[in-house]
């Protein structure tokens, strides 16, 4: 059974296509990238797989994640598989986070939510989590409150929430957009450590391709609402087999910086 | 010999509030003609030094000078003049350009006001042509405009002017990627055609790369790294730049190809 399988997603906003039948697989183990520029439709797609869908929208086809239909399915299923069945990552942590509770409460949110907090266990399980992702001074640190963490800081604690049920499936959308480079580096290096010992599937929805290229086993390009095309990183870079997906990575390309090396690598 | 426009010396800023200054002792000076790129991340102080250059913000110790004098106070007669000499392209165009406004009129706006004896709105479609924009978006509001046009309307207001500096505060990183490449050709175009002397704000290498001759390191508030922008990335010195190169996510290396070939189906 495939871990995530969305077919022919559609998804309608006032009459106006915005996801096009879409279908994209995410195998257990496997790191799929959903790139597209802004109005591609990776968001909604996204948000499909933890039964989300915008106002006045109208959804159709199928996302199944670990054999379940989340489409059309109760809320107390869809409870169920939040936070437990899939983790997820947003790109703003300061958002995503509630400003008047204190980093410890964050921490054991989702295992309390599922019942899986031991009675009594709740302050030495947030300090456990707090340490997993490197967060410094982890026994003060959970008594902080959001706005006193930085940004990468309040996105280590949103990947320990979201590892911490041992979802099989990563849902990550844009988690590192926000941050700045040296800080991004260590975030993708710690989701790519834990989801890999944990043996979770993910979905990185991102928008650049380098990001992609090196955190993913297989690329899934959109434009306008559809998937445009599949491969691996390699295939997508070299043989690219569409006009879009071969300006997406020249504009990569140079927009990007590459070291001398790597580019001489290449022509010599 | 090289005609020094800007001259920062011993430039520090503390904000009212702020126990750590933004910027600490810092020196630059920028010359005619080059393009100079102040790399940072978050709290560097880049926007801040960037904004101390623009004469927007006065600094708490030390001095700035344009052509060996003092960054002119507002509304002083100098300041005109100073405001003609230099010129500013924020990142978000949509929260700088006037929203109801025609954007014909938001490019010859700063025309009639600092070039009074030029026609201000036929400078106008000469600044659309130049930022390859078609000539009826002149009639047109900033929010009827994409991203990349709004901000090739920001570039075209800038230059309208003919300054000869200007100082652009990451001027693609809210664009698209593809949208972004092409801005970059652009203002990569126009700062070779013009003559420009261009100073560039970002986080990002590819942009300081793509655009810059020198560039200068900025973290916490100090410069850290200076020199001939291939110098400062591809050997850097410092171990702050070192990691933030390293930092760097990296596409692989390109195989050969010709360029404008792709295997399209």
């Amino acid at each position: 059974m495939t871990l995530l399988d969305i077919r022919n997603l559609t998804i309608r906003i006032d009459g106006r296509t915005v996801v096009d039948d879409v279908s994209l697989t995410v195998g257990h183990g496997e790191r799929v990238g959903l790139i597209g520029e802004s109005g591609s439709g990776k968001s909604l797609t996204s948000m499909a797989v933890l039964g989300l869908r915008p106002a006045r929208s109208e959804l159709f086809g199928s996302v199944r994640v670990a054999g379940i239909e989340t489409v059309g399915a109760d809320a107390a299923a869809l409870r169920a598989l939040r936070g437990k069945t899939v983790g997820c990552i947003f790109q703003e942590p300061q958002s995503a986070l509630d400003p008047l509770l204190p980093i410890h409460r964050h921490l054991v949110a989702p295992l309390r939510a599922h019942g899986m907090l031991p009675r009594g266990a709740a302050r030495a399980t947030a300090i456990r989590l707090a340490e997993s992702v490197g967060l410094p001074d982890a026994a003060s640190l959970v008594r902080r409150y959001p706005h006193e963490l930085s940004g990468g800081q309040r996105q280590r604690v949103m990947i320990a929430m979201a590892m911490s049920t041992t979802p099989r499936l990563l849902l990550a959308d844009e988690p590192t957009t926000a941050l700045d480079v040296t800080v991004q580096a260590r975030v993708l290096q710690l989701m790519s450590d834990l989801v890999s010992r944990s043996g979770a599937g993910s979905l990185l929805v991102t928008h650049d391709m380098a990001v992609a290229a090196s955190q993913c086993d297989r690329i899934v390009v959109m434009q306008s609402g559809r998937i445009v095309e599949t491969g691996t990183p390699d295939e997508l870079i070299s043989h690219p087999r569409t006009r879009y997906t071969a300006e997406l990575i020249d504009a990569a390309y140079a927009t990007g910086w590459q070291p001398r090396r790597m580019r001489e690598a290449v022509s010599a | 010999m090289s005609i020094e426009l800007f001259a920062a010396t011993g430039v520090g800023m503390t904000y009212p509030g702020m126990s750590r200054p933004a910027l600490t002792d810092v020196d630059v000076r920028v010359d005619a003609g080059r393009h100079l790129g102040i790399i940072g991340e978050s709290g560097s102080g880049k926007s801040t030094l960037a904004r101390i250059l623009l004469g927007l913000q006065q600094p708490t110790t030390g001095a700035v000078t344009y052509r060996g004098a003092p960054l002119p106070r507002t509304r002083s007669r100098e300041a005109r003049d100073f405001r003609r000499r230099v010129q500013v392209v924020l990142q978000d165009p949509f929260a700088s350009l006037n929203p109801r406004m025609p954007v014909g009129k938001i490019i010859a706006e700063p025309v009639k006001a600092l070039r009074p004896q030029w026609d201000a709105s036929r400078r106008a479609l000469e600044m659309l042509a130049d930022v390859e924009l078609p000539p009826d978006v002149a009639q047109r509001l900033p929010r009827e405009l994409s991203g990349g046009q709004r901000q090739r309307v920001a570039i075209a207001r800038a230059l309208a002017v003919r300054p000869e500096v200007v100082i652009a505060d990451e001027p693609v990183s809210a664009l698209d990627v593809s949208v972004r490449a092409h801005v970059l050709r652009l203002l990569r175009r126009l700062a070779a055609h013009e003559e420009l002397t261009i100073v560039v704000v970002s986080h990002d290498l590819g942009i300081i790369d793509g655009l810059c001759t020198d560039a200068i390191v900025m973290t916490e508030g100090r410069i850290v790294e200076r020199g001939a922008v291939s110098d400062v990335l591809e050997n850097p010195t410092h171990p702050y730049t070192r990691e933030l190169i390293a930092s760097v996510p990296l596409l692989p290396p390109r195989p050969t190809q010709d360029e404008g070939t792709h295997h399209v189906a």
